[in-house]
């Protein structure tokens, strides 16, 4: 058989890139060894979303200009469940970078921290957390993680035009905001009263999620029964009107015309340009609006999911991410692994952070203050949490039961596929999974 | 995790102990011919598969086991995405592989006779194949969204409000399906192809002579004579849509809610919450489900075959 000269250049041409690539690795690992001694590379694994990788650059270059000799190099990895499974692969592998970006409470619980990561108890910067981020970061007594980023609320950001041209009032009751939608809806004008993005599917969970505290004024021992399979959605009346608020918005008729398929960034476009009344959903995608359309920092503000009492209507938080140690990471890599955790726990992290973008809420670091330039919607969390009793932790850093379909269930429920109760008893069935996987009692 | 060593162990040594025996039986090869293969088949194959056996019986967090018998099984049976999944995958394969049969026939036919430009029709039917599955999902879930999807836009031209292809739960799952079919087609249309071209012409002359129209002849002789290809396209085609799930999950991810779910997808989601024990449980049935539809299909097709 004849060579045809066309199949030998590319044989060659692959010969090539194979000499190639192995000269590439070869260089790689010889300029490690050069720099070996004087300076330290750490490795710091985020989510790939902008406004995190923005944040981790910032961190990691105000960081290396404090330290010089350590340079923090920003790897990215999925968010959601699939970026769940990534961690815990590569945790169970010992193939983790040096210092990764992860989320606090139930799911920080999933990662067998006892095991994996590398208690960080005693370093001075714990003693200035915020109690409540730490409860969420804290498995047998010891601490693991540093906070990053700021606490979030889980409210309904609504439009101040929108408000201010029918002369609404912000609601504090579940009629109250069924009343302004019905104003809304019947005003015309195309604005859709409930934004509802299900092409994204985890946006359509805040109705339930975002209720907690709520739930947790009418049951205030709900998420204890909860942990112990003794509260169920389905059964306890005041977890249920999650799921009833999601059907209602849908049944009413009051979502956007094309919520099965519109994602995030056309969500928050309706609601920056006044095309939508109210999105439910977390304060964190703020800055990512922001970043879009710079006016929204005046024109778009936020109040706490409405519950049945206006007097003990309140913000449910979700506290920071946790930034975490592995085990696998060692000598030099572990020091500067243990200084860049400290940086990001002191003001100086929090200002660096306040630098990426606007800040998701307070942060949880005592002594760190937010710029004065905040957008309107982060400064309308300031008052639930002076007031005392006016917040409340979200479900899952309460209980480390969480089920892993509430978004497809909040879809359906949200989209008429299937009825609020029908909804609450299958998220049941689904947390009892979670539960067993734990080993909890009582499951 | 003994257990499964144990057993695996036992198998890879029966191999070259039968040969041993049976050393007879003439064979071109030595044994240590046979070892590197025999080891990597162990190792990647052999292995896995029994350790998955042995994990689907475990409630695994990937750092730790613990032997819960048959539990998951239970489990993922009461699930009730499952039933719906099930559901589902049997509606998907069914009606790609059936849509696969008929379009693959009537475009072999078509690209077998004298039209112009044949070769160049023949790769363009084939070109949909080989474009990678996600990047074909991710563009139509672009084609097919309601609003702003050039599909809907068009038919809107016409004066038809199309429905959500990917939104409507009556009609996501058949969306999915065509979009199936048009990738899948291709690999159809070129096995008939193969087939058509090897029926002797002498056959069809024989049919003109005695007065057969184009109906019957392909009735009768086309038909007839394509069943070897007709099985290997009914027999892949199946296995793919039992198995399929990329293209599910880049337009759907089995939504909306939980209409679109398959098996393979209903599977996935559970390893990525973390349930990596009760999904290798899920992998062991799907793998029973398929052996259970094709062996006997295989079987029974390919006897028909030698009968004729």
């Amino acid at each position: 058989m004849r060579f045809r000269p066309g199949t030998r250049g590319l044989a060659l041409f692959a010969v090539g890139a194979l000499a190639l690539t192995a000269c590439s690795a070869g260089s790689l690992g010889s300029s490690d060894d050069s720099g070996g001694s004087s300076s330290v590379e750490i490795t710091y694994l985020t989510t790939n979303q902008d406004q995190d990788v923005k944040e981790a650059e910032q961190l990691a270059k105000d960081f290396s200009a404090k330290n010089p000799g350590i340079t923090v190099k920003v790897e990215t990895r999925p968010g959601g469940t699939e970026g769940d499974n990534i961690i815990k692969t590569r945790l169970s592998t010992g193939d983790m970078v040096d210092v990764f970006n992860y989320n606090t409470g139930s799911l920080f619980n999933a990662i067998a921290p006892q095991k994996n990561l590398l208690s960080v108890n005693d370093e001075p910067w714990v003693a200035n957390l915020d109690d409540n981020f730490k409860k969420t970061v804290t498995a047998d007594g010891q601490v693991y993680g540093a906070p990053v980023g700021g606490f979030m609320g889980g409210a309904v950001l609504y439009s101040i035009p929108v408000y201010t041209k029918l002369g609404l009032k912000v609601p504090k009751t579940w009629a109250e905001f069924m009343a302004n939608n019905a104003k809304i809806k019947a005003s015309g004008g195309g604005v859709a009263p409930v934004i509802q993005t299900y092409g994204e599917t985890w946006t359509s969970q805040l109705f339930v999620l975002g209720d907690f505290h709520n739930v947790s004024a009418a049951e205030p021992d709900f998420a204890d029964k909860y942990t112990k399979n003794q509260a169920k959605y389905a059964t306890s009346p005041a977890a249920l009107k999650g799921f009833e608020h999601t059907q209602a918005v849908h049944d009413a008729g009051y979502e956007n015309k094309d919520f099965a398929s519109a994602k995030l960034p056309d969500g928050l476009k309706m609601l920056a340009t006044g095309k939508g009344a109210h999105y439910p959903i977390l304060s964190g995608v703020v800055a990512n609006m922001i970043a879009t359309y710079p006016d929204a920092a005046k024109t778009v503000g936020l109040f706490a999911l409405p519950g049945d009492n206006a007097a003990t209507n309140g913000l449910t938080l979700w506290t920071p991410g946790g930034l975490y140690i592995p085990k696998t990471t060692t000598g030099d890599k572990l020091d500067a692994a243990k200084k860049f955790l400290a940086f990001v726990a002191s003001p100086d992290g929090c200002k660096s952070q306040s630098e990426a973008g606007a800040p998701t809420g307070p942060y949880a670091v005592k002594g760190c203050t937010l710029p004065a330039d905040v957008p309107q919607a982060i400064k309308d969390m300031q008052p639930y949490l002076d007031k005392q009793g006016a917040s409340s932790l979200a479900l899952e850093f309460l209980s480390p039961v969480k089920g892993p379909s509430l978004e497809q269930i909040t879809v359906e429920v949200g989209s008429g596929i299937r009825k609020a109760k029908d909804g609450a008893a299958r998220y049941d069935e689904d947390v009892k999974k979670q539960a067993q996987q734990l080993g909890l009692a009582g499951w | 995790m003994t257990i499964t060593s144990a057993r695996v162990k036992s198998r890879s040594d029966a191999t070259p102990a039968a040969s041993a025996a049976g050393g007879k039986v003439y064979s071109p090869y030595s044994f240590w011919f046979y070892l590197p293969t025999a080891l990597i088949y162990s190792i990647l194959f052999l292995v896995p598969t029994f350790a998955s056996f042995y994990y689907s019986l475990t409630r695994w967090s990937l750092f730790e086991s613990k032997f819960i018998g048959l539990d998951n099984f239970v489990m993922f049976f009461q699930e009730p995405a499952l039933v719906k999944g099930f559901t589902n995958t049997l509606i998907y394969a069914v009606v790609t592989s059936g849509s696969k049969v008929v379009l693959g026939l009537l475009l072999a036919v078509l690209l077998t006779s004298r039209i112009v430009g044949r070769g160049y029709l023949r790769s363009v039917v084939f070109f949909p194949v080989l474009v990678s599955t996600i990047g074909v999902g991710l563009l139509f879930q672009v084609l097919m969204n309601p609003e702003r999807g050039l599909i809907n836009e068009t038919l809107s031209v016409i004066g038809i409000q199309g429905p959500g292809w990917l939104t409507d739960p009556k009609w996501a799952l058949m969306s999915i399906a065509a979009v199936d079919v048009w990738k899948g087609v291709g690999l159809a249309t070129l096995i008939y192809i193969a087939g058509i071209v090897s029926i002797p012409r002498e056959y069809m002359e024989a049919a003109r002579v005695d007065g057969a129209g184009s109906w019957e002849s392909f009735w009768r002789i086309v038909l007839p004579l394509c069943k070897p290809a007709t099985v290997t396209v009914i027999i892949l085609s199946l296995i793919g849509g039992l198995r399929s799930f990329e293209l599910i999950w880049a337009m759907t991810r089995g939504g909306p809610g939980f209409t679109s779910d398959v098996i393979s997808s209903v599977i996935y989601k559970q390893y990525q919450a973390g349930f990596y024990g009760l999904s290798t449980a899920g992998n062991v049935i799907l793998f029973l489900l398929v052996t259970a539809i094709i062996l006997p299909l295989s079987w029974f097709l390919n006897r028909k075959e030698v009968e004729m």
